[in-house]
């Protein structure tokens, strides 16, 4: 294994040193240096930790974001992973923004790689990434108006007609509110049962024959 | 616990004897140097033998299907050896994998190049009904977009599954009339997918 | 009336010099749907741009509405062809989560699946750039073997192809007689398999000519676009995640990892060559290591950790708290911390890392898949810049494009 004279406190003396305190909330969860960067100064952190000679952290290994509805102005998360290959040493920087005005500036000037991971991020969470030479949606449909990884968008297309979502345990049963489909394709295919109820009466049957098909 | 190991590990030895099947011949007259039978059979046989497929593979499935046209599975025992990839040139357009929405067009478009007759298979889940991924961007089966003729389930179906499915596209071929691609119903079929 | 005053256009009737050709999502040469739009002048390209999302499924977003469990089945689909090394990635990232603890014996037979399904893996790589350079032959020997490392499998999980090998904390069932048998088979003849499909290809000078050459890419830019796996070790770069952080015990065993020079197609099949060769090794020293193992330690497959593993069934019947964890573990009610762990895995295709936020629900809160094929693909127009058509296709076979990991 690689040498490992690096370690995660010197990497954080020496961000601190060069940007005192405006980075913070420094936490090492699972041994992974993490920590905050305000938004406008993305560019400088990853600059000056590509530069710098000993801290070398010359390889972009992944680039995403995370929505927190909760947190009211700072509810996208951009996080950078990046990997120093000599000292084999891991960071995660993180930048906030709020999702009014989710501008960052693009790392493609640094990093190739940054390029269509941003436009994932885009695509997804519709983080604007100022400077990005094709910001177009990569993964979805060119059309799709919404950024489907949000929180408040849900999982399934909206607009499909054969699934039951009554019996899924999703939407609502059509006799409680009046907003489901008219009737449960389970209950069209039943015998009706007629409204009067008279007795001796049988459910009226189904013509079923109308459903085979004949052979000319 | 273990189980009684076979096939590949100790091989049975094969049976020449009991193991030689034999066709079907078609319904019809045999006669000294003829045999009068309907012109439907007789094409729907010559067709079925040589289906040529078009193989529209995607994803996991595509794999499966990589499988099924080697040596061990081999497709071409059933007169699939060409595979063409120009639906121009092709019968039998089979669709392997995930079809998303985004793909959704490019699959009509395909169909559209065939010429008649034309058959489709949808292999695995995924083509059949949309699979494990119910999501916003995977088209729930291509039946949304292309007519159907055989669903092959599985994810991904064993290679002998796609071969059963190739053999009942088979089935299709041999007992297709002639005059089904002119009928009403048919062409009511394709109005129903917009297609003319 | 000379022809070349009959062929010769009036000047600037033309604007546009080169054609725009559309390797579209369906075309032999992609395997797996992305597109290329292609810009050529006569046969040289002059820029390519891709187009991937033809088989986008939303994994991330369907993650976050699956317990952890049931996360492993859309792993498999991610490179579905070593889908066991992306099974066992996710496992490894939520013991870490977790913070379990295996036994040597699960770390070995994990190492044994994932070697295999790397084999498994070149192999589809490298048959397929024979055949797209027009040598089928080598595809359809090599399949057989495939069908032996699918049987291993099946012997193991019951499926060949997308495997959902392996629980949370183990495997879900000890390796079976049938297992090793076949195992022992595929050790004792796969090497002269490998010997001989090396012989067709390696010195083959028709494919030399059609590969030394094509799309070569310096060890700088490789390391600016995000290469990892084999694709950055043809480039010079000795990165191998196994190497740099160990995960599933990988410092135990002694192996080499290749690397090339100019990082072009040759030196990526040659790479891949040689690391199916490492990994028979690999798989080699795992089996004596679980083969000396005597008494209880060699009958154990997960780990000891009943909240997250089911327990046996008699327990479950007749002691209480095992039927909690039961009921807990199936119904997805198990206990998972809040944290944010990312773990890399060597997959097939290099570094396959799983960034996974967890806020104590039963479900991730975000799970980001950080998939190489994706990263890698970007690279491929200056790859080609400059290159013939066939060079072209050359190229877009022996990166390895696995569209299920692509698009995720």
């Amino acid at each position: 294994m690689p040498g490992t004279t690096l370690s995660n406190e010197t990497i954080k003396e020496r961000l601190i040193a060069k940007f005192g305190e405006q980075l913070s909330h420094f936490e090492e969860p699972y041994g992974l240096l993490t920590f905050e960067a305000p938004k406008e100064m993305n560019l400088k952190v990853l600059q000056f930790l590509f530069d710098d000679e000993e801290l070398r952290f010359r390889f972009l290994t992944d680039l995403t974001a995370v929505h927190y509805p909760g947190q009211a102005g700072r509810e996208l998360a951009v996080v950078y992973h990046l990997h120093n290959l000599v000292d084999n040493i891991r960071l995660r920087l993180k930048v906030f923004t709020s999702i009014e005005q989710p501008d960052i500036f693009t790392a493609t000037q640094l990093y190739s790689a940054a390029n269509w991971m941003e436009r994932e991020t885009y695509d997804f969470f519709g983080v604007n990434f100022v400077g990005h030479p094709n910001l177009k949606r990569i993964l979805n449909v060119d059309e799709m108006d919404y950024f489907p990884l949000r929180k408040e968008y849900p999982l399934e297309e909206q607009t499909r007609i054969d699934k039951d979502d009554a019996m899924f345990g999703r939407g609502e049963l059509p006799a409680a509110a009046g907003a489901g489909p008219a009737e449960t394709p389970r209950e069209a295919n039943e015998p009706r049962t007629p409204a009067s109820g008279t007795p001796g009466e049988g459910p009226q049957k189904q013509d079923w024959d109308t459903n085979t098909t004949k052979v000319s | 616990m273990a189980r009684p190991v076979r096939f590949n590990i100790h091989p049975i030895k094969a049976d020449i004897k009991n193991n030689i099947g034999m066709a079907d011949m078609p319904e019809g007259y045999p006669g000294e140097g003829f045999f009068a039978t309907s012109l439907s059979t007789v094409v729907g046989l010559a067709r079925k033998n040589s289906l040529w497929p078009m193989p529209f593979a995607t994803s996991c499935c595509g794999i499966e299907f990589m499988a099924t046209m080697a040596s061990h599975y081999d497709l071409a025992r059933f007169g699939a050896e060409r595979l063409g990839f120009s639906p121009r040139q092709c019968d039998l357009l089979m669709v392997i994998g995930t079809i998303a929405k985004k793909m959704g067009p490019v699959v009509k478009q395909v169909y559209l190049q065939m010429a008649e007759p034309r058959w489709v298979m949808a292999v695995g889940a995924c083509a059949s009904s949309g699979g494990i991924f119910d999501s916003y961007s995977v088209l729930q089966g291509i039946d949304q977009v292309v007519p159907v003729d055989v669903y092959v389930p599985g994810c991904p179906p064993r290679p002998e599954a796609i071969l059963d499915g190739f053999m009942r596209i088979q089935d299709l071929v041999g007992k297709e009339s002639i005059r089904r691609r002119n009928s009403d119903r048919y062409k009511e079929l394709l109005q129903s997918y917009g297609i003319q | 009336m000379s022809a070349e005053q009959h062929i010769k256009l009036p000047e600037g009737s033309i604007e546009k010099t080169t054609t725009t050709l559309n390797l579209g999502p369906t075309h032999p040469a992609t395997h797996g749907v992305f597109q290329n739009i292609v810009e050529l002048d006569g046969e040289r390209i002059v820029s390519a741009e891709q187009t991937v999302g033809y088989i986008h499924r939303a994994f991330e977003k369907i993650a976050e509405r699956r317990p952890f469990y049931q996360i492993t089945t859309l792993t498999d689909r991610l490179n579905y062809c070593s889908s066991p090394i992306n099974n066992m990635g996710w496992h490894l990232t939520v013991e870490k989560l977790l913070g379990l603890k295996l036994p040597k014996r699960v770390d070995y037979l994990r190492v044994i699946i994932m070697e295999l399904a790397r084999i498994s893996d070149h192999l589809i790589c490298n048959s397929v750039v024979g055949v797209d350079s027009g040598a089928f032959t080598g595809f359809l020997y090599v399949m057989q073997y495939r069908e032996l490392i699918y049987e291993i499998y099946e012997e193991i999980c019951g499926s060949r192809l997308t495997t959902n090998m392996g629980r949370i904390g183990g495997f879900e069932r000890n390796f079976s007689n049938a297992a090793w048998e076949k195992l022992e088979k595929f050790m004792a003849e796969y090497p002269a398999v490998l010997k001989e499909f090396e012989n067709l290809f390696t010195r083959n000078r028709i494919f030399m000519e059609r590969t030394i050459g094509a799309g070569p890419i310096s060890a700088d830019r490789a390391l600016n676009y995000g290469f990892t796996g084999p694709n950055l070790r043809a480039a010079g770069v000795d990165y191998d995640v196994r190497v740099h952080s160990p995960y599933s015990s990988y410092e135990d065993f002694e192996f080499d990892i290749p690397v090339g020079s100019t990082g072009d197609c040759y030196d990526r099949f040659l790479v891949r060559e040689e690391e199916m060769w490492q990994s028979m090794r690999i798989i080699e020293q795992a089996y004596r290591k679980i083969q000396d193992m005597k008494g209880a330690e060699a009958e154990v497959y997960h780990a000891d950790a009943p909240e997250y593993y089911l327990p046996p069934k008699e327990d479950v019947y007749t002691k209480m708290e095992a039927l909690i964890w039961h009921f807990k573990i199936i119904m997805g009610e198990t206990q998972i911390p809040p944290g944010e762990v990312y773990l890399p895995v060597e997959g097939g295709n290099g570094e396959l890392g799983f960034y996974l936020i967890s806020d104590g629900g039963r479900t991730p809160y975000r799970l980001h898949f950080r998939r190489p094929c994706f990263i890698y693909y970007q690279a491929y127009s200056e790859l080609t810049k400059g290159a013939m058509l066939s060079d072209a296709i050359i190229v877009m076979s022996s990166l390895n494009l696995i569209a299920g990991e692509m698009d995720a």
